[in-house]
């Protein structure tokens, strides 16, 4: 059995043993939680909940609630955390209610969700949240009892002394369990014994979304609440020269037209702070259908940026951001990256001689890949309920990243950070989009300004314009073989919009002897951020697809040889900081090439590919099968092999692949934001196509490794091969390599 | 403005609205029934499907004054409780992920079932293309079409 030292989450402990102050603690349950209206008969009546520590809450009748503290996007883990609480608490999942715990810093430490982290980070302290309520539970009773703790146990929220065959739920000891002091050390459960983890557990929110009830931000409403919305600049490098508003301040249920400035000149941008329009103007009115029309009536001028810098401090590293003036366009974009390619770059990591190495080569195979901007596009897109008065400011919304956003808006609002209140709600999808939270302050400014408690919405054209795409990015693979075919040397140099996309201590680095890896970037004033599995989203692409040519030059099955560099980087590593096991690598490839019946005679007409990646601590692998019918290409199956440790629920994790699969293969076909003089170029579902019902695999079958490994993410890491895989498909398909995305560009010229 | 009387889920309710004004927008603004999700605001997404006398339509796309008598069903007032067969389904198969989309997904599915109780795959998929879902949760509500359609 597993010892674990609560040390964690000490703060959160703390918390709930002082507010006890040693005695029974009652807090209000139904409002202290997910309040998305403000009629009061919507709410549940208070219940006396017995808080045993900052996750979980216990009434005398029994009823178990736990706290979910990170926001929720889809990942389900609204569902997965309090399910981990609810194993070593040792409780019937149906006696379990979930809330969405409040945003607390104090409480709980990272409420992000994001970079597929959230059970990965939350996994020990939420096992030890469980066991030592189960402990204190089990105190209780010994003490009620009058009998040795050891001979206390459990079962499904069943408090049992078998001697004696005395019994109580744990509702009975709950509130005497509030006052027992926190133990100083718990033992947590053998794995093996999971009952709650690693079984499917539905979504706890499922029923409430089915019947459509007001989980999101953008679902918000408060009495006297107007609507507002921001006009931002056409295009990127321009800004706000002057403005008309006067035949808009007449128009039926328009309040006023302001203008906000998102940061002062000169502030220093900590991490997920973005500039994309600093200035920005504002129509705010009674309702959505009024403000939108008479945003249209603004007479507005635009006009040039000049070029700045600004300093970006990211936990203390500082560097400097040049924001060029100029309208940008997709095709200067690629004459200029081209032009790069050509020069010289950063080294990121080198080992051996690739320069002598490939001077020598009997055969030198060299491609480029290419990836245009992508916009996340969240079916919910940006808003936020503000509140700001002179004291304090209330905040609703959908954000990844409370905390940043927290600390950015309170330093703007001129309000001390405790003064600032912000409720998570559930979010329409995130994908990275929702960790830059400049839609928070933009609602703080303006319900300042109006004095009112106010809703931001972008219409979905105002997100889609908006910036914080996923970068621009292009790569060049080379590898040297020598006269025997073997890889001698390897070199990629990759280079991006405004950053480049490289992971230099990633596979193949460790698996070759000569390796060297650079990097260049392009300042743009065009914004990005992080977009589902940043960087490694690209690299998967291409790494991936150059891997199958390279397979091919050197007459080697594809899986096999990657399995062979693996082998290479576990029994003789190359260099050092190789930050993927190998392993586990060539696990998730041995699984898909099982599971797929890899290796076996081809069905006609079916044409496969593979890839494999690691990124966010975890590792996934995919094979495609596609098929060409009248020209038209058509995913038939996918077979999916994916280590992220142990499984926490099985079936949301399933479904979180899938999603997965179809996201990545809609990306790699039709994903993409070009721009003409800085104006972005679709900004709407009809200009910007998305994969739909009718474009998914026919079949997806998703396989995890079994192991007892500390669960990683998932969230991220099944996306990127899914480019490669399908990449490789087609090449087989059609005999053509599809080095620039989206590849519909290509497909659609065959 | 001109006020309008709308039949909404089995009640009748008066609104003082622009005649231009949107359905989506009505519901969500002026009656509360934020079931109904704004996506796109050009019927490109599906978000904001609902039924007009029981087919469904993009209420983005659809003025208050183009209503008059019609009966117009929101997610809200399909079921009180989440029970019709096709709710009961997404539940069954744990189809959300964000669950933005899903109340528009529903209320397309309801009404290609009403149509066509039998769908083929390929019906199915043709029908259900005018929703999106960025999670992409696709394979999974046609597993729980396909589902209600066996029962």
């Amino acid at each position: 059995m597993e010892k674990f030292n609560i040390t964690h989450s000490r703060r959160s402990f703390l918390k709930a043993s002082l507010l006890s102050g040693g005695g029974l603690m009652i807090s209000i349950g139904g409002l202290s939680g997910f309040k998305l209206t403000d009629k009061f008969e919507d709410l549940k009546l208070p219940n006396e909940w017995n808080e045993i520590n900052g996750y979980i809450k216990i009434t005398a009748d029994n009823v178990i609630k736990i706290l979910s503290q990170n926001p929720e996007f889809g990942q389900n883990v609204k569902t997965s955390l309090p399910m981990i609480v609810a194993e070593e608490l040792d409780v019937d999942w149906k006696d379990v209610i979930v809330e969405q715990a409040p945003f607390d810093t104090k409480v709980y430490t990272r409420q992000f969700t994001g970079g597929s982290q959230s059970i990965r980070t939350t996994w020990k302290n939420l096992r030890t949240a469980g066991a030592s309520a189960r402990q204190m539970l089990r105190e209780a009773a010994a003490q009620v009892w009058n009998v040795p703790i050891d001979e206390v146990s459990t079962k499904a929220s069943v408090l049992y002394h078998e001697k004696s065959g005395k019994s109580a739920k744990y509702g009975e000891m709950a509130s005497k369990a509030a006052s027992i002091p926190l133990p100083k050390e718990v033992k947590l459960k053998d794995v093996k014994d999971f009952k709650i983890v690693r079984s499917p557990r539905k979504n706890v929110e499922g029923i409430n979304i089915v019947t459509g009830k007001p989980l999101f931000g953008m679902d918000y409403t408060k009495e006297g609440m107007l609507i507002a919305m921001i006009h931002h600049p056409p295009a990127f490098g321009m800004k706000l020269k002057s403005y008309d508003a006067s035949q808009v301040r007449t128009m039926s249920g328009i309040k006023d037209v302001f203008t906000i400035t998102l940061l002062e000149e000169g502030t220093e941008r900590a991490i997920f702070d973005t500039r994309t329009f600093n200035e920005l103007l504002v129509v705010v009115g009674n309702t959505t259908w009024e403000v939108m029309n008479a945003r249209k009536k603004l007479k507005v001028e635009w006009e040039g940026i000049v070029e700045k810098k600004e300093t970006v401090n990211v936990f203390g590293n500082k560097r400097e951001e040049i924001i060029p003036a100029g309208l940008e366009s997709t095709e200067t974009h690629l004459s200029k990256m081209q032009e790069m390619a050509k020069k010289p770059a950063t080294e990121l990591r080198k080992d051996g001689d690739p320069e002598t190495v490939f001077k020598n080569a009997a055969q030198i195979i060299e491609r480029t890949y290419n990836a245009p901007f992508l916009a996340h596009n969240t079916m919910e897109p940006m808003n936020c309920f503000a509140h700001v008065t002179d004291k304090e400011a209330f905040f609703a919304a959908p954000l990844q990243a409370p905390e940043f956003a927290e600390r950015t808006v309170a330093a703007r609002l001129g309000l001390p950070v405790e003064k600032i209140n912000i409720e998570m709600t559930r979010m329409g999808g995130g994908f990275g989009r929702r960790a830059y939270g400049h839609y928070l302050v933009e609602a703080g400014l303006i319900s300042q300004k109006a004095k009112a408690p106010i809703k931001l919405i972008y219409t979905r054209e105002d997100d889609m314009t908006y910036g914080i795409y996923r970068p621009m990015y292009t790569a060049t693979y080379r590898a040297a073989l020598d006269a025997d075919k073997n890889l001698i040397g390897f070199h990629v140099k990759g280079g991006g919009i405004p950053e480049h996309p490289i992971a230099a201590n990633r596979f193949p680095a460790g698996a070759v002897d000569n390796y060297l890896a650079e990097g260049w970037e392009i300042p743009s004033n065009i914004t990005i951020g992080a977009f589902r599995a940043p960087r490694s989203n690209f690299n998967a692409a291409a790494e991936q697809s150059f891997l199958d040519e390279l397979a091919a030059a050197m007459g080697k099955d594809p899986i096999e040889l990657r399995l062979e560099l693996l082998k290479r980087a576990k029994d003789n590593p190359v260099g050092k900081n190789n930050d993927y096991d190998a392993d586990r690598y060539a696990g998730v490839l041995k699984l898909v090439r099982e599971k797929s019946g890899w290796g076996t005679p081809e069905k006609r007409n079916l044409h496969r590919g593979v890839a494999a990646y690691f990124c966010h601590n975890s590792y996934a692998a995919h094979v495609i099968d596609v098929a060409i019918k009248d020209g038209q290409v058509i995913v038939e199956n996918v077979y999916s092999a994916i280590d992220c440790g142990i499984v926490i629920n099985p079936d949301a994790a399933t479904n979180m692949v899938e999603g997965a699969v179809i996201d990545g293969i809609g990306n790699a076909l039709y994903g993409n934001l070009s721009l003409k003089n800085g104006s972005p170029q679709q900004n709407n579902f009809n200009t910007y196509r998305m994969i739909r019902c009718n474009e998914i695999p026919k079949k997806i079958e998703v396989y995890f490794v079994e192991n007892d490994i500390d669960p990683t993410g998932l969230g991220e890491p099944p996306f990127p091969p899914v480019f490669g895989a399908l990449a490789n498909a087609l090449f087989k398909a059609t005999e053509k390599r599809f080095y620039n995305q989206p590849f519909s560009a290509d497909l659609s010229k065959l | 403005m001109a006020k309008f009387s709308l039949k909404i889920n089995g009640k009748t309710q008066q609104v003082d609205v622009d005649p231009a004004t949107p359905m989506l927008w009505v519901l969500r603004d002026h009656l509360h029934l934020q079931g109904t999700k704004y996506g796109c605001g050009v019927a490109a997404c599906g978000a904001c499907t609902v039924h007009l006398n029981g087919s469904a339509v993009r209420s983005c796309q659809l003025p208050v004054s183009s209503v008059k008598k019609q009966e117009i069903t929101t997610i809200e007032g399909l079921t009180e409780n989440g029970d019709h067969p096709v709710q009961k389904a997404w539940l069954e198969h744990d189809v959300a992920q964000c669950g933005y989309c899903q109340a528009g997904q529903i209320m397309s599915a309801v009404s290609m079932l009403k149509n066509n109780p039998n769908p083929s795959d390929e019906e199915i998929e043709g029908y259900m293309s005018g929703n999106i879902c960025r999670c992409g949760t696709y394979s999974r509500i046609k597993t729980a079409i396909k589902s209600v359609v066996k029962k």
